[in-house]
């Protein structure tokens, strides 16, 4: 026995490096990301934010995006759990890699950040339209707003967006308001309403608009207002995360660190708010932040502890399943108090909110409905930068045996009467009939 | 043949004669068995001890739960395998005559040391119950007419194309037992007809109880036997007897019946039954009429035959409008689709689409008479016209049961099986009243040609059987006129009908020797031919499964196994819990063979479930996927015959499903399927049609087997060759392209922009991956 779990222990010290550095179910953070640039010197332009992300302790690999020697894959295993593409001038990736291979890669449920700037590639557009982020057709075009530009912008063409229409989530932008306006310039896109996988984390104010800044408009411009997004995020059915931004600037040392005043505001800030929002996102795409993970649905007849192959209609029933999230450490347990479990049967028989103890458990309890058939119990937890939780179990639901009806039914004393005594009468009249003379 | 003629007599003495008749007849019986046996092991040596068809299968599924679980887990046995979600309560929705049947042999013979395997038992219930339903054909067709006539009518049952049918080897379903306990069923009615004997009428009730277990035709019993019992009080025939055959079986009856779950209390609430309880009441009217008559005087009688008429009135009356209200409540009148459709044999075309697709429910045609029970279509008339010399109880209640069940089959071709037994009982009359008459003459012949002393003796030996000399004598006249009608029509009699019946004797019937000898010889060479007809049925067109097709050509024979091929790789390469979606009538055999979960089964109880299968097959591929997901569908099913001229496949059974679903669905127009009326699949066919699910799961990748997509079946190139499958992959194509399985492709991880394609065309790829298959034709 002690032999036994030393082997083990031997065998998990030598596991240990493999296995942290793997992206795993148990460790959804992402460690090794590989950075693809068209310009080594956006290393050095971009420091803040790499240097950030180093010391979060990833293990960043900056690349040539033309090199030639680029691979995400090697013998059939990913050597990267995130991708950061900040290349928007790139027509062609080097190495192996191409759209398709990049879609295939948030595919397999790891992480992408993608940034377009004005001028983006058809490539860099290929890839955000996998993602279901559309780019302006137009590739001179630029986000214009005339009322919510950032002061300092010194070129005068209000291309220097100051927004602060951030999407309301602590999830995905941390529990610390971000105060300071984003600093952004770069091209505008737009997402598809029906698309429910991506949504908007910084939109435009309702007076920008997409066009070139450098001619004049000949005809109305196709983005407008709020429809324009600055910055999205889809989170894939997989759960793989991705960010894309239309500005390649909004991470850039020379923004982070400017100061910011929007026009007709008298707010001044010393520190623009770039840094929070970049650090916050990068902290919610790789994994750090808003990963849910349920135990497997656990339920039993009330006053029972093993789960039972079959339920009777009108059972009473005790269901209960453990979620826990992701600290960015280890996995605390989940509290809310929306989480609710179905019991279906091509609609849903009963819905209810499960009840969480601070323990990561939620339970209810309910009573099977009075109809047969195979049910699922199911959770289907979709909240806005939370990972999807979807989680069914099958049971069947038969009905009484023969044997568990009840045996006299009181309204029917009468019948049973009128039974005994037709029977009673008939022995009686028989009786008298044979032996009467 | 043979056996007609063995109970000659053999000893002067009667009594001798009598014990060696016995001896032989059941001699005879045996052997009558054994044929009524071993006629139908053909499927088991052509092609392999296994269960056929589609029901039969539910049938040994259910057989192996009993065997293994016990008979209270039968009962009340919640099966989540089928209907999925829905699930079924088999144990109240089956007939359970033939599972118990077969498990009670299982049983018996496990328990006396026998291991045979249940799926043994199954193969092998159908022809030993057959020869049991030879054995009731005897006693039935005995208290009829006499034990000759019996034993023709036993042996032409043992054989009879149209119960072969059903009941060959491996033939495991309902009918396989249940037209023994209608033949048996309607002997105990007769026998207690016959002898008023209450025991009998005990039984009746009993084997009607078998009855309703075993098959949902028992509502043919009960609605004939009350009709022979109204004719015979109208014809003036009422006796205790017939009260003491009636009364009782329909107490009796009617209890027990409610005791089978899947009956229930529809055995006195459904119009069906109705008819048995309005004779229940006129019989007892008709009773009590007769034992006033008895006791009054006939000035009384009269009297009070006033008052009661009066007061029956009112009662009728008040019976008819309760009636009339209760049926009148209900939204079919009472009546289930089934027997609505046999009263009205256009009903199920026009409101039940599930009804009229399945072909056992179509009107048979002329030629199925034919092939069914051959040369007895034209014995049948001359037996209901020796039934009428004299007519009788037992033989009204025959005639009775030949007209009605010649009306159902013309209704529903597999209601052929409930007149072949009739119409061998008619012919078995007919052929034993025809050899009595020949025989007869012969021996008289011969006896007055021989010794011209004997004559008393001869005509006493003429009517050898049960049956009073004149009474068969006239009998035979008729028969005899009758069949010189027919000898119109059939050419193999002519010569002998005019003579017989210019020379005839109208005495004592004796026809000259050289036309009895001429008409005998006839006689058995219409039987030799049935003979031959009958083991052509049974060898060649009534002895294939149906999941394995053998197909004759000429490099050989071909083997078709395609069926269990692909269950087999269902059961081995998908999850257990996995759904399989297909069109109902693989429900089954996929649960039986494959065990995996189906979404709609043979047992078409829920027509909504079967319409939304159907909408899904009809509709375009998104739509489809939409709706089997919605239905957790993990694999969809079709069958295919395009490539080896399989015409029973989906394809063919396509516009059913466009019918149903759109019964259901509005949105799926039957219209939008057919090209000018008429259903294609060429190039004339509609966007709709080729753009339907089942044409891309039946037609996907077909043109890769011989480069021009030609479908055998249909006879045509199909209209659209090259196309893809967005949210469906093959991954099963069985080896003669018959079955084809199909995955449902998880939803997109991803969702597309609407940007125009940029570079997409390499992205696109990435969707279909593309599975090279060898194609085995080419």
């Amino acid at each position: 026995m002690m032999n036994l779990s030393r082997s083990v222990a031997l065998i998990s010290l030598f596991l240990l490096p493999l296995l942290s550095f793997s992206f795993s179910v148990d460790n959804p953070t992402d460690r090794r990301v590989l950075v693809l640039l068209d310009d080594l010197s956006l290393k050095s332009s971009h420091s803040i934010f790499f240097n950030n992300l180093k010391s979060r302790g990833f293990d960043l690999d900056f690349k040539l995006a033309d090199d030639s020697k680029l691979a995400l894959q090697r013998y059939g295993q990913y050597l990267f759990d995130g991708l950061i593409i900040f290349a928007p001038s790139t027509e062609r990736l080097g190495g192996s890699l191409d759209s398709k291979s990049i879609a295939d890669f948030v595919d397999s449920g790891r992480d992408l950040i993608l940034s377009a700037d004005t001028s983006a590639s058809d490539l860099i557009r290929g890839i955000a339209t996998e993602c279901g982020v559309d780019f302006d057709e137009d590739s001179s075009a630029m986000v214009i707003d005339h009322t919510s530009f950032s002061v300092s912008d010194v070129d005068g063409d209000h291309t220097l967006i100051a927004a602060d229409d951030l999407v309301k989530s602590d999830v995905i932008l941390g529990k610390a308001k971000i105060e300071a306006p984003v600093l952004f310039r770069g091209v505008a896109h737009s997402l598809n309403p029906t698309n429910n996988l991506v949504f908007k984390v910084l939109s435009a104010s309702p007076s920008a608009y997409s066009a070139n800044p450098s001619s004049k408009l000949s005809s109305p411009p196709q983005l407008t207002g709020s429809a324009i997004s600055l910055v999205s995020v889809m989170q894939a059915r997989n759960n793989a995360r991705v960010v894309i931004s239309g500005s390649l600037q909004l991470f850039s040392d020379r923004l982070i660190r400017s100061g910011v005043q929007k026009a007709g505001s008298q707010n001044q800030y010393e520190k623009s708010g770039n840094e929070q929002f970049v650090t916050e996102l990068s902290k919610w795409v790789f994994h750090e932040r808003g990963h849910l993970k349920a135990g497997s649905l656990v339920h039993h007849r009330v006053g029972e502890t093993d789960e039972p192959a079959i339920y009777r209609i009108k059972d009473d029933l005790e269901f209960s399943v453990e979620i826990y999230e992701w600290s960015g450490k280890s996995w605390e347990p989940y509290v809310a108090n929306d989480v609710q479990v179905q019991f279906y049967m091509m609609s849903p028989y009963v819905l209810k909110t499960l009840s969480a103890d601070k323990k990561g458990l939620f339970h209810t309890s309910f009573k099977v409905p009075d109809v047969y058939g195979v049910f699922q119990f199911k959770v289907e937890y979709e909240k806005l930068g939370y990972t999807t939780l979807s989680l069914s179990k099958q049971i069947p639901v038969r009905p009484y045996r023969h044997n568990e009806y009840e045996r006299f039914i009181p309204t029917a004393y009468p019948y049973y009467g009128a039974c005994f005594t037709t029977m009673a009468g008939f022995f009686v009249f028989s009786f008298v009939y044979l032996y009467h003379k | 043949m043979a056996a007609l003629e063995s109970p000659q007599p053999a000893a002067t003495a009667t009594a001798m004669r009598h014990a060696f008749g016995n001896v032989l007849s059941v001699l005879i019986l045996v052997l009558i068995g054994v044929l009524a046996f071993s006629i139908r092991l053909f499927s088991v040596i052509k092609y392999e001890s296994v269960i056929h068809e589609f029901d039969p299968y539910f049938n040994y599924r259910v057989t192996q739960f009993l065997s293994k679980n016990g008979i209270y887990e039968f009962w009340n046995w919640f099966d989540d395998r089928t209907w999925y979600p829905l699930g079924r309560v088999i144990g109240g929705t089956v007939y359970p005559g033939l599972t118990l049947t077969a498990g009670t042999i299982w049983w018996f013979l496990n328990s006396l040391n026998i291991p045979l395997s249940v799926e043994t038992v199954c193969v092998f219930t159908a022809p030993v119950f057959s020869a049991f339903a030879s054995w009731a054909t005897y006693l039935l067709t005995q208290e009829v007419k006499g034990s000759g006539a019996g034993l023709a009518a036993a042996v032409l049952l043992a054989m009879v194309p149209s119960y072969i049918s059903r009941s060959v080897a491996g033939s495991y379903d309902n009918e396989a037992v249940a037209i023994f306990a209608l033949i048996f069923t309607f002997y105990l009615y007769i026998k207690t007809l016959n002898t008023g004997s209450l025991f009998y009428a005990t039984l009746n009730a009993l084997a009607y109880f078998y009855m309703v277990c075993s098959w949902g035709g028992y509502t043919f019993i009960i609605n004939l036997i009350p009709m022979h019992v109204l004719l015979c009080i109208v014809t003036g025939r009422y006796s205790p007897r017939l009260y003491i055959a009636y009364a009782p079986l329909v107490v009796l009856g009617t209890l027990l019946a409610a005791l089978v779950p899947v009956v229930g209390f529809n055995a006195v609430l459904t119009s069906e039954h109705f008819a048995s309880f309005l004779v229940f009441i006129i019989i007892h009217v008709v009773a009590l009429v007769y034992y006033i008559k008895g006791i009054l005087t006939p000035k009384m009688f009269k009297v009070a035959v006033t008052l009661v008429v009066s007061i029956g009135m009112v009662v009728c009356f008040i019976v008819v409008a309760i009636l009339v209200a209760l049926v009148a409540s209900s939204p079919t009148g009472g009546w289930s689709g089934r027997s609505l459709s046999l009263l009205d044999p256009t009903y199920a075309s026009k409101y039940i689409p599930i009804i009229a697709s399945v072909s056992e429910h179509q009107p048979p045609t002329w030629p199925s008479y034919f092939m069914d029970i051959n040369v007895l279509a034209f014995l049948v008339p001359a037996g209901i016209i020796a039934c009428f010399s004299p007519l009788s109880d037992s033989s009204s209640f025959v005639v009775l049961y030949i007209v009605m069940s010649v009306y159902f089959s013309g209704v529903m071709v597999r209601l052929m099986l409930v007149l072949a037994p009739a119409a061998c009982i008619m012919s078995g009359i007919a052929l034993s009243q025809a050899f009595d008459v020949f025989t007869g003459s012969i021996k008289y012949q011969l006896g007055r040609s021989s010794n011209s002393t004997d004559d008393a003796e001869d005509t006493n030996n003429a009517p050898k059987d049960d049956a009073s000399a004149g009474k068969t004598d006239k009998g035979e006249e008729i028969v005899k006129e009758r069949s010189s009608k027919k000898g119109k029509k059939k050419e193999r009699e002519p010569a002998d009908k005019p003579s017989v019946k210019s020379k005839a004797k109208k005495k004592a019937l004796v026809l000259p020797l050289e036309t009895s000898i001429v008409a005998l010889l006839l006689l058995i060479m219409l039987g030799a031919f049935y003979v031959i007809h009958c083991v052509w049925a049974a060898a060649e067109a009534y002895s294939a499964p149906s999941i394995v097709l053998t197909s004759q050509s000429r490099d050989g024979l071909h083997v078709f196994d395609d069926f269990r091929e692909s269950y087999a790789w269902l059961s081995h390469n998908t999850d257990v819990d996995d759904k399989v979606a297909s069109w109902w009538d693989y429900g089954y055999q996929t649960t039986a063979m494959a065990n995996r979960t189906v979404i709609v089964d043979n047992n078409t109880w829920n027509n909504t479930h079967i319409a939304t299968v159907g909408t899904a097959m009809s509709s375009p591929e998104k739509a489809a996927w939409e709706i089997f997901n919605s239905l957790d569908v993990k694999y969809v099913l079709v069958v295919f015959g395009g490539l080896i001229g399989y015409p029973s496949d989906d394809i063919n059974k396509f516009l059913w499903m466009v019918r149903i679903g759109g019964g259901v669905f509005p949105h799926i127009k039957e219209a939008d399927y057919l090209r000018d009326g008429q259903y294609r699949i060429n190039s004339e066919a509609t966007p709709t049609m080729l753009n339907c699910l089942m044409y891309k799961l039946s037609y996907y990748r077909f043109v890769e087997t011989d480069g021009k997509g030609y479908d055998r079946v249909r006879r045509t190139e199909i209209g659209k060759k090259h196309f893809k499958l967005t949210h469906f992959e093959e991954v099963f194509t069985s080896h003669h392209w018959m079955v084809r399985i199909y995955k449902l492709k998880p939803a997109r991880n991803r969702i597309r922009g609407r940007a125009k394609k940029l570079k997409s065309k390499t992205t696109s790829a990435g969707w279909s991956s593309k599975s090279e298959k060898k194609n085995p034709w080419v």
